[in-house]
């Protein structure tokens, strides 16, 4: 699709195409509202399902049945009769929901009369000495990799992380034929003892299971070692990963390093409309504010799925049905629609065991705030030292932080060292990152060209605000 | 860095500065980058460090390369086209390129 | 002294307080800077960064000599931030242009500069006119709409936010306290000192200098002084980083020397921060593209909007209390280039008691009532 041949206003703009913008556009259209879906992928899928159209990988076990799971959101989608549109970044929501979208570098505005944010997830980063060395990666790059491309790492591969996924992708490399020489695994014991709690809940929900599975699948095949240390070292090329470990310092020669550190909410649009956040204590993130609805504090825009707080891509589908509901209901009240009910309790049971993961995977404090010359910001290149002595000058928020270091002021627009500056400062104020806050972010919250900005539609009283 | 499971898709020639490099359809260019074994795909405007895909998933923004003379294309986003020229983009970028 | 008692209170830590407490801390004072939060409506963190002469003092002769005062002293006064902080602020002086994209906006630039200029007292300095022929061979790279400039020899720029760190920096090493998050509520002068009211305590000083710029506002009546401000929002929008392709600033559109190239200079009422006019963004970029042609395909990487610190006739207020003697005020929308005036010509009068009415009377709120009686 053209740029050009997109209507100027829509009933529902959903925005992503992972499990919650599928499932969303999928219900909202077949209720009779006019939907259109952007997502910026060739494909549809998000990360979780990423490749799910097209994938070269053959074999079903080696990405496993949740992730052919996916076939069916997007039948789904296809068949509702919503818009789908592949290719298309958003780069711009505003609080009066007009929905600024680039499309082989054409932009345009899109009025909705609602719109559901399904940006998703993304992986915490996990700013260790060397990460910015090409060679190293997220966990999550491979795993992308392997499901749009059917490529698998080849040569020595070293994992080093936390989370859930770790091991999910762990299996899915060792299926498809992938050599991993060590998990460096980064949870630190401790977490155990207080993840315990909630073992109750999570032995109750789908992932119990699943994950024992998946542990032992993995542990048969790779060493895993706990360290509380992890660097990548190399001159040009990542070449060496060194790590410290009950049993002391080790260095390793590997060609690959994948990281990971679990996932946060990807809130770069929803923060630059305006949507209220709050810091998750348990996730250790920001998260966009919601109702019961996944509505937020601007009236016609929701955030679905794990943009919302994270809880997996099957809880995702079901945030998604559950925010296309209110909305189908506010443009079109005598739409004959699913009952909530039902889905909310489908809901809660995949949410029950996110608790128990959450603590036992939470990341070491010595993980998140690294020190020293460690690049905290991989776009402008700002160390972890001049962050905490920018903070020690007096500078109490990332905002300032921002102004004097250029943190968060590249491309990547702070989404790899957001969480990191504001964990950073709140250390070295001993303040907490409630307090800290969060950079502020303003529209295009993606690149786009000038010429591209320059052909929107302009209003006498904003051409008279410059040409004076 | 990198293998292909299988040999599904279509073959699509690119070139990498100048250099013929064989892709599959269905490739971004990234991971055509990374299938190639092509170890960095642009050097910072900061300290001019190399860099490669780090994230594939839009957000890092590392995987910057100049694209049929357009500089600074997010490499991972891009599917490959038959012929598509790709360039290793050096520090800064150039204005009108 | 006990411990909370500085010799002078300054209240704003933006360019314009933290230049001040600088000077005065020169002086060897003992300073207390009170600044508010991350989230402060902060003009120094959206500004333009020129060290601008053209154009200034239509309507009041005076701001041009003033101007051209601190466009002079900030050579030495970078020099001097840098032998500090080992910090470069990045001031360049090569000359400036105002571009005009019409015969018609040529006109209007000529005409404007001629009435500038032929204002009584008004000091003597070079801005001419310059054609498309003579200016292209100073920018080659302008685009075939552009049909000329004024051009003004005085002209610079430097690195902002640079400076702003490195103010930060050197008012730390030369000790004097800084204070964010301490908003101030009131100030009454008791006994002789005075006592400035924050949520955090009550910060007590000899004198006080207010720099908190549209706050002023609502300070300045506090201590007998006034500061009349109609606060306007400005967008910026910003580009990746780019080699070099132009060495001078214009007034519109700058190259910094990290690369980025700003895009600005527009005006609206609007007194929300968080606020983003996309259709103002658009004509900005818009006229950017028309101005140089090369930057079409470059890519924004993001826009900023802050609210400019703006008096009602757009001129400097620096004004002294006569009610509550040792209460001053400083107003002023060019707080970069009047850094090294604040810095090295009025903090000096501030630690001696008294505003140097040679230099600054002209600037006094005063000349509010003057209009008004007329």
């Amino acid at each position: 699709m053209n740029a050009a041949d997109l209507p100027s206003s829509c009933d529902l703009v959903v925005i992503g195409g992972g499990p919650a913008g599928l499932a969303a556009a999928a219900l909202a259209a077949r209720a009779g509202v006019q939907t259109v879906l952007f997502d910026e992928n060739a494909g549809v899928g998000g990360q979780i399902y990423r490749g799910i159209t097209a994938t070269p990988v053959e074999d079903r076990a080696i990405l496993g049945a949740d992730y052919w799971a996916g076939v069916g959101l997007v039948d789904e989608a296809r068949a509702s009769g919503a818009v789908i549109v592949n290719g298309a970044i958003v780069w711009s929501l505003d609080p009066a929901r007009r929905v600024g979208v680039s499309i082989a570098g054409k932009a345009r505005l899109i009025q909705a009369r609602q719109v559901i944010v399904a940006t998703g997830s993304l992986e915490r980063p996990l700013p260790i000495p060397g990460w910015t060395l090409p060679g190293v990666m997220t966990a999550g790059a491979a795993q992308t990799a392997l499901k749009a491309q059917g490529l698998v790492p080849d040569g020595r591969t070293v994992m080093a992380g936390a989370g859930p996924l770790l091991w999910l992708l762990a299996a899915q490399l060792l299926r498809a034929g992938a050599k991993i020489e060590a998990i460096l695994d980064t949870a630190p014991r401790m977490n155990w003892l207080r993840a315990a709690w909630h073992l109750p809940d999570f032995a109750l929900s789908p992932y119990w299971s699943k994950g024992l599975a998946l542990l032992r699948e993995v542990k048969a095949k790779v060493p895993v070692i706990r360290v509380d240390r992890v660097e990548a070292h190399g001159r040009d090329r990542f070449a060496e990963v060194a790590f410290g470990s009950a049993s002391g310092e080790r260095r390793m020669k590997a060609d690959l390093l994948l990281l990971h550190h679990g996932v946060v909410p990807n809130v770069n649009l929803a923060l630059a409309a305006g949507v209220a956040h709050r810091w998750n204590g348990r996730q250790l993130c920001f998260e966009p504010v919601v109702d019961q609805d996944f509505g937020t504090s601007i009236p016609g825009i929701a955030v679905a799925g794990d943009g919302a707080g994270i809880a997996g891509g099957t809880a995702a589908a079901e945030r998604g049905r559950i925010a296309a509901i209110a909305a189908v209901a506010a443009l079109k009240p005598d739409a004959i629609l699913p009952q909530v009910q039902a889905i909310r309790q489908r809901l809660a049971r995949e949410e029950m065991g996110r608790a128990f993961l959450d603590v036992l995977y939470q990341p070491a404090p010595g993980h998140r705030r690294p020190v020293g010359d460690t690049i905290v910001c991989r776009c402008e290149e700002v160390t972890a030292r001049q962050v905490r002595d920018a903070a020690d000058l007096g500078c109490e928020g990332p905002n300032q932080m921002k102004a004097f270091l250029r943190c968060g002021m590249g491309p990547c627009q702070g989404r790899l060292c957001g969480l990191t500056v504001t964990e950073l400062i709140a250390e070295q104020r001993r303040s907490n990152p409630a307090e800290v806050g969060y950079y502020r972010l303003r529209p295009p919250v993606k690149p786009i060209s000038l010429a591209e900005l320059a052909s929107l539609p302009i209003s006498d009283a904003e051409r008279k605000a410059v040409e004076r | 860095m990198f293998k292909r499971l299988g040999s599904t898709g279509t073959e699509v020639m690119l070139k990498v500065d100048g250099k013929p490099v064989r892709a599959r359809s269905g490739d971004t260019v990234a991971a055509a980058l990374l299938a190639a074994g092509i170890d960095h795909c642009r050097t910072t405007p900061v300290t001019g460090a190399p860099r490669a895909p780090y994230c594939l998933m839009g957000v890092c923004f590392d995987c910057l390369v100049t694209i049929d003379g357009v500089g600074s294309r997010q490499g991972c986003l891009v599917p490959v086209r038959e012929g598509m020229a790709v360039e290793t983009q050096l520090g800064r970028r150039e204005a009108g390129r | 002294m006990a411990a909370g008692e500085y010799d002078v209170a300054v209240v704003g830590g933006g360019l314009v307080g933290a230049a001040t407490s600088w000077g005065l801390a020169r002086e060897g004072l003992r300073v207390a800077l009170l600044d508010e939060g991350d989230r402060a409506v902060r003009a120094s963190r959206g500004n333009f960064a020129l060290v601008w002469v053209q154009s200034k003092g239509l309507g009041l002769a005076a701001y041009a000599g003033w101007t051209i005062r601190s466009s002079d002293a900030w050579g030495g006064f970078a020099d001097l931030l840098k032998q500090e902080t080992g910090l470069d602020v990045c001031f360049q002086r090569p000359g400036g242009f105002h571009l005009c994209l019409s015969e018609k906006e040529f006109e209007a630039r000529a005409d404007a500069l001629h009435r500038l200029h032929g204002q009584p007292g008004i000091v003597a300095y070079k801005t001419e006119m310059l054609d498309r022929s003579r200016l292209s061979r100073m920018l080659p790279d302008i685009g075939p709409e552009v049909v000329g400039a004024s051009y003004c020899p005085l002209d610079g720029h430097v690195n902002s936010l640079r400076l702003f760190r490195t103010l930060h920096t050197a008012i730390a090493a030369r000790g004097v306290t800084y204070l964010p998050s301490h908003r101030v509520e009131t100030i009454v002068k008791q006994g002789g000192e005075f006592r400035l009211a924050t949520a955090q305590g009550e910060i007590r000083a000899g004198k006080v200098a207010l720099a908190a710029g549209n706050a002023n506002m609502q300070l300045a009546p506090m201590v007998g002084l006034e500061a009349p401000m109609r606060p306007e929002r400005g967008q910026i929008v910003v580009t990746e980083r780019l080699r070099p392709f132009l060495h001078y600033p214009v007034v519109t559109l700058r190259q910094t020397d990290e690369g980025t190239v700003m895009v600005g200079d527009s005006k609206e009422e609007s007194t929300d921060p968080a606020g983003l006019t996309l259709g103002v963004s658009a004509t900005e970029v818009e006229r950017a593209v028309r101005q140089f042609p090369l930057l079409a395909n470059v890519n924004v990487v993001r826009t900023w909007s802050a609210i400019r610190v703006m008096t009602q006739d757009g001129f400097p207020i620096y004004d002294e209390s006569e009610s509550h003697p040792g209460a001053f005020v400083l107003c002023c929308h060019s707080g970069v280039t009047l850094c090294a005036n604040h810095a090295l010509t009025v903090a000096p009068m501030i630690a001696r008691g008294a505003l140097d009415k040679s230099l600054v009377a002209p600037f006094s709120a005063r000349r509010f009532h003057v209009q008004a009686a007329g």
